[in-house]
């Protein structure tokens, strides 16, 4: 595979168009945010036949096939823009895990049910406010997309949320599950606010909103699903890590193995 | 055709008018009950002018499955309704709403046992803060509780009914 493929240089032969990023770092911000959703659902639908109860085996499937689903447009979209000639299914499952963009929480394991209920919350609290602004992306495309998927994404938190709830504001064995998985998840989240070149030129040319303007947002938006849930929100850590960059977790090499598989043994088989 | 000399308008206008009822012939793949038009899924039939027919499909959840499904059978009636050269354009915006469920496809949900959404979607953020009950469809009492915000598919949720103690599923409002 070569190696300009989802690195962070400009891919050879873009060029700047006048009114917005050029192709190659729109390329990059897309698979950003499609890497974060075809990650999280591969991850929770894990949970098939595994889940605690029906009810749930269900909602985890639901909201995993809403992320696939944004992970369809939004990586389509990506292939369209980079103009290689790759499509969705390409770029889900030709590429290595250091070309994948998602922020690394995503791709934690699911641990027990509170600890995906933890990550689920971080993240969809993360796309709600993410995606809300993305509404007004000066990508009309992107725009359409976020439209479509943010009311989904609502029910995503509201399910997540009520779960928090129920588990933080429990028994103590259930308190006591989802705070720890709080605080080994807390310093994940640093990365989805920590911006860089790319998401600056994205903010600056009207695509994506500033980080920092959701990182106030996912606050507040978290801090009373956390207060009735009787936890406290984790400290802070200076550390960032850097999968948006392309430096992942290990966990991320197992998950695209088994996603993979099929694809890397028979090459362009089909349903 | 009859004698008359076909004109452009009127040979496209019959064209619209044979899609749009090959179109209401397309039932959802997973509430067969409704058709596709019932749904409020087809957002557009124009002609072209280049001549071609063109038919502008909402998804309803960007992940469902069926999305899939309802393409290639509206293709397949386009087909056999003889329309002539057709595309079939998938359309994201405005965003798919449960709002756009026509009144006859309210009618066939409830008929079916679905509850249709309660609230119109302009008032989403409170329905989501908001615990309204839902009626429950066999025994109209409204003392149920919802045992899953996600059902046997992406658009419905799932509810118990306390009076009458049936499960019963409704279609959430989006």
């Amino acid at each position: 595979m070569s190696a300009a493929f989802g690195t962070d240089a400009p891919a050879p032969g873009s060029c700047a168009r006048p009114h917005g990023p050029d192709e190659g770092a729109l390329f990059r911000y897309l698979l950003r945010l499609g890497d974060l959703s075809l990650v999280l659902g591969q991850r929770l639908g894990e949970w098939l036949g595994h889940s605690p109860a029906l009810e749930e085996d269900l909602g985890l499937a639901n909201i995993a096939l809403d992320l696939i689903g944004q992970a369809r447009l939004l990586l389509s979209y990506a292939g369209e823009a980079e103009g290689r000639g790759r499509g969705e299914d390409e770029l889900a499952f030709l590429r290595e895990h250091r070309e994948y963009r998602n922020p690394i929480l995503a791709e934690q394991p699911n641990g027990d049910f509170g600890c995906t209920i933890v990550r689920q919350v971080l993240i969809d609290a993360y796309q709600l406010e993410l995606y809300e602004r993305l509404e007004a992306s000066s990508d009309p495309r992107l725009a359409a997309i976020a439209a479509k998927s943010v009311k989904e994404i609502r029910y995503h938190l509201r399910y997540s949320g009520g779960w928090l709830v129920r588990l933080g504001d429990g028994t103590e064995e259930s308190h006591a599950r989802v705070r720890s998985a709080l605080d080994a998840l807390w310093p994940y989240t640093a990365e989805l606010f920590a911006e860089d070149t790319l998401d600056r030129m994205m903010a600056e040319h009207g695509v994506a909103p500033r980080l920092a303007e959701v990182h106030a947002g996912w606050l507040r938006r978290l801090d009373p699903i956390l207060a009735e849930a009787t936890l406290e929100r984790p400290r802070d850590r200076p550390y960032s890590w850097h999968g948006k960059r392309g430096e992942h977790s290990e966990h991320l090499g197992y998950l695209l193995a088994e996603m993979q598989y099929l694809q890397r043994a028979y090459p362009g088989a089909r349903w | 055709m009859s004698s008359l000399p076909a004109r452009p308008q009127s040979d496209a206008g019959r064209r619209v008018a044979l899609a749009r009822a090959a179109l209401a012939s397309v039932d959802d793949p997973e509430i067969p009950a409704l058709s596709i038009v019932d749904l409020g899924l087809i957002r557009s039939v124009e002609t072209r002018s280049d001549g071609t027919l063109e038919v502008g499909l909402s998804p309803t959840y960007v992940g469902c499955p069926a999305t899939e499904v309802i393409r290639h059978s509206v293709e397949h009636a386009l087909r056999n309704a003889d329309v002539g050269a057709f595309v079939v354009n998938a359309v994201l915006s405005p965003a798919w709403t449960s709002d756009w469920i026509t009144a006859e496809g309210r009618r066939k949900l409830a008929a079916y046992g679905i509850v249709p959404p309660e609230r119109s979607a302009s008032s989403m953020r409170d329905v989501l803060r908001g615990d309204r009950p839902v009626a429950c469809p066999r025994c109209h009492s409204i003392d149920t509780e919802c045992t899953s915000e996600f059902g046997s598919t992406p658009c419905k949720a799932l509810h118990r009914c306390r009076a009458c103690l049936e499960p019963f599923e409704y279609f959430k409002c989006i």
